[in-house]
Order: C-alpha cells, then structure tokens, then sequence
C-alpha cells in the first residue's frame, strides 16, 4: 500500500513539478475559466440592466458556468496530463515501470482535482467582485454537485484515454472536443424540456442534466432535488463503470497490438 | 538462477511474424548481446520482456516471475534505458531521477539520487531541464535513471547511440563495474559491434524473428573464420539462406 501511494505521489509530483517551473501553463489552467466568467457575468449583467427582476435567472447563468467548468476542467486535467506523457515521449518509461495501470490513474485524476480547484478559484473570486455572486451560497449541496460533475469530467476523460491507447496521438483532437460537444445537451442553462423531444433521452441519460435540474431547485426553490441528484449519482457509477471497462479492454488490446510503444508517433 | 527464461517465445501481428519460436536464458551476472538488422525481431522482443507486448505464444521468466500474470513484481527489480525514449525534458534531472526513484520506491532516495549524482558527475546539470542537455549528458541521465532502483537486470536498447568514443567508453566502464558489482545481468541490443565483442558473454543473432546463431563472440567469429563480428554479422545479414 505503502509502495503504491508511493508511486502515486511520483506521478503527482511530475506534474507538479512541471506547473512549478512554468508560469505561463499555470495561468493556463485558470484562462479559459476566468475568461468565460467574464463573458458570462457581463452578459448577466446586462440582463439585469435591461431586465430589473432577472436577478435569479442572471444567478444561475453564473452557477452554470462555474459548475459546468468543473466537468470540463476535470476531464481536461486528466487527458492533457496523460497527451503530456505522449508528447515528452515518456510512456515507455512508464509503461516498464512498476506503476499499475489503476495507479496511473488515480494519478491523473488527483493531477486533475488540483487543476480544477486552480483554474476554478479566480473565477469564483471574479464573481463574486465583479457581479456579486457568491457560489458558495448554494450551501452544502454544492459540494455534491462539484462531486458529481468532476467525476462526469473523469469518466469521459478516461473513455478519451481509451481512444487514444486504441488510435494513438491521432486522437488527441478529441481531449479538447468530446466534453465541449456534449454541452449541448448537458442542460447547464435550460431544462431537459427545452430540448426537442428526441434528444430528451440522450440529455437524461447524462448526469449533468440532473445535476443541473438539481441547481436550478436550489436557485429557485431554495430546496435540494434529491431524486434527480440520485439519478446522477446512480448514471455517474454506470458511466464510471463503462468508462473504466472500456479503458481497461483498449489498454490489454494496446499491449497486445504494441501500441503502447508507439502511441506518440 | 537466470535472471530471463524465454521459451518458444512467437509474436505474430496482422500480416507478419516479428518473433519467430525463440528461446534463450542469461544468467545472473551475465551479458547478452541481441544482434540484428533493422526488423530483425529485437526490438519487439525487448518490449515482450519489459510487459509492453504481449506474446502471442511462448513464455518468458524473469527474475524467477512470469511476466504473463507477475509482471509488475519482475518490473520493479529491472529497468531500462533507450536513447529512443525520452526522460520528460521540461523536469531537470534532477526531479527526473525524483519522479523515478518514486515509482521504483527506492529508499533513501535523496542518498541514492547523491550517490548517482556522484558517480555520472551530474552535478554540473543537476538542475537543468533534461531537454537542455546535450546527448551525452542525456544518455548519462538515463543510465542514473536505470540504475537508479539497483536493478538485478538491466535491459539497454542501443545504450551508446550517438555518443562520441569518450562518453561510449566510459558507459561500458559503468555497465561493467555495474555487473560486476551487483552481480547483475544485462541485455544489450546495439549495432556497436565493438561495444558488444567487449562486453557480451553471450551474442544472439537474430534475422527475421529468429535465432539464426548463438554462442560467445570470440566463438562465432572463429565458427564463420571471420577477424571480428562485424563481419560475422554482414555474413549472416547478407547469406539470403540463412533464416530464409
């Protein structure tokens, strides 16, 4: 146990070590947060200049954005820290080291947890300076939404990791696409009955749409959705579950095809 | 004991046969030498042995564990250097020789990091970015970063490749004062036919996925009457009937 944390902490301070010695990939995690914020809280602004009453509506604007960032933050933080092991060409390194692969991604997702909680924070401090809104006010459900929301992030990042042990480097392109093409139907800003009525069951079958159905009550409501909050968790699980299947076939079917040596070429 | 045991090792992709039904052990303290040209099979049947491929027959052993269901328990007793497969270049060395020294657990790491430090006079660069350094600071990191867990054995893909003759030579003085004092098998692929007449025990010759020819290099040179194994091995690369 000892060894394996060990080894864990090894990977961790990798990267770690790489973000210590370089401002500008650290400014790099919070950019895209912090600028997002800015769009977003001014356009909410707006709505309440022109609009006296949308004070609610222009709050869960912000919510959304913040919260929806913890999705496609986690998923990021952990397939551009597995793209930086293809890209400083570092794999066979560790692939012959006695790192297990469940080790390896319980690395990933801690490296991710960190960039998340990094690139979040000048955001929310934003909001809460520039527009007056204060996330945590949302109380301790909050902290089951970013739960559910970062493990969303990490399931699609491990199906991510998957593709690329299967297509190589070739896949990259997908790191930076899946989570944002899924945002649409994510339900950050509209309920699941916005959408037409066809996709209603893809959007349903994410949590995120409950998720958000589950922050929208809190806005409005000032009540916890506890059904469609347990209907996140149990999809978060299935998707975890199928992600992690899927992750584990393409690494046995990596190392039988000899991908694993030439997955950066 | 030997520190590898392969046995009827085959690996066939799609359309080829990259490993054709070898077998083959090293004992501990000694030094194989893997010959062959480009294709010849070594390159795939050094990743068989590190766990990156899976055979699709045949068995190998290493280090008394079977690498098809044991592997992790043989990894972390052997490492591995090849100058095609870098050590991340934005970390200096040493966080390097940190991120390594983590994952093979090594104890007193900081001691062992010094002691490395010391002994391929790393000093020098110790804090820069390993991508700054030059080739043969590069490949003296990556002997650190090999030897940094003691391994019992050691498995060196092209271990000179690229460096002038001073730096060669003073990677075959640690190698050889590494086996010797670890009593610690090695396994060499290289196109140095010099650096494998030096250090080598044992020579496997390989063409087209097989062995086609085994035995010490002062053996094989007399066998085919040739002055050094350079030729024996453009003997063998060129005779279309051997391994055909």
């Amino acid at each position: 146990m000892k060894a394996s944390l060990r080894r864990i902490w090894g990977m961790i301070y990798r990267h770690v070590a790489i973000y210590r010695g370089s401002w500008p990939r650290t400014v790099e995690i919070a950019y895209w947060p912090t600028l997002n914020m800015l769009i977003w809280g001014f356009t909410a602004s707006y709505f309440m200049h022109v609009q006296p009453g949308a004070g609610a509506v222009a709050g869960a604007l912000l919510a959304g954005v913040l919260l929806w960032e913890i999705t496609l933050r986690g998923q990021l933080g952990v397939t551009f820290t597995f793209l930086e092991e293809i890209w400083s060409r570092n794999l066979g390194h560790i692939f012959v080291s006695p790192l297990r692969p469940a080790e390896m991604v319980a690395s990933l997702l801690a490296v991710s947890l960190i960039r998340t909680l990094i690139g979040l924070f000048p955001a929310t401090i934003i909001a809460y300076l520039l527009y007056h809104y204060n996330i945590l006010l949302l109380g301790p459900v909050l902290f089951l939404f970013f739960v559910n929301l970062m493990f969303m992030g990490w399931w699609i990042a491990l199906a991510i990791v998957a593709l690329l042990f299967r297509y190589g480097a070739g896949a990259e392109a997908l790191a930076w696409t899946i989570a944002f093409g899924i945002t649409p139907l994510a339900c950050v800003f509209y309920p699941v009955t916005a959408l037409p009525v066809w996709l209603q069951p893809v959007a349903l079958a994410l949590p995120s749409a409950h998720i958000f159905a589950g922050m929208r009550a809190a806005l409005f409501q000032n009540a916890a959705d506890w059904p469609d909050l347990a209907q996140a968790v149990a999809l978060n699980i299935v998707w975890m579950l199928a992600a992690i299947t899927v992750f584990r076939g393409e690494f046995r079917r990596a190392r039988v095809r000899g991908a694993l040596i030439s997955i950066g070429e | 004991m030997d520190a590898i045991i392969v046995e009827h090792l085959v690996k066939r992709y799609a359309h080829t046969l990259a490993v054709d039904d070898i077998s083959f052990a090293l004992p501990r303290g000694g030094i194989l030498g893997l010959l062959g040209g480009n294709g010849a099979g070594k390159t795939t049947t050094i990743s068989m042995l590190l766990g990156l491929l899976v055979p699709t027959s045949g068995s190998i052993t290493v280090l008394g564990h079977d690498m098809a269901c044991d592997r992790f328990a043989a990894l972390e007793r052997m490492n591995f250097s090849s100058p095609y497969i870098a050590l991340p270049g934005r970390l200096t060395v040493a966080e390097n020789l940190r991120v390594y020294g983590h994952l093979y657990n090594v104890p007193k790491l900081e001691a062992r990091i010094g002691a490395l430090t010391e002994q391929f006079n790393l000093g020098k660069f110790l804090h820069r970015p390993a991508g700054q350094l030059s080739s043969g600071q590069k490949t003296r990191v990556a002997l650190a970063k090999a030897l940094i867990n003691k391994p019992a054995l050691l498995l060196l893909d092209e271990p000179t490749a690229s460096l002038d003759p001073d730096t060669g030579d003073y990677v075959r003085t640690v190698l050889e004062d590494y086996r010797r004092e670890a009593n610690a098998a090695i396994l060499l692929a290289s196109h140095n036919m010099a650096e494998v007449e030096r250090l080598c025990d044992t020579v496997l010759m390989m063409k087209a996925g097989k062995i086609v020819d085994r035995g010490p290099p002062e053996e094989l040179i007399a066998r085919y009457g040739r002055e050094d194994l350079e030729q024996v091995f453009l003997d063998i690369a060129r005779n279309p009937e051997i391994a055909a």
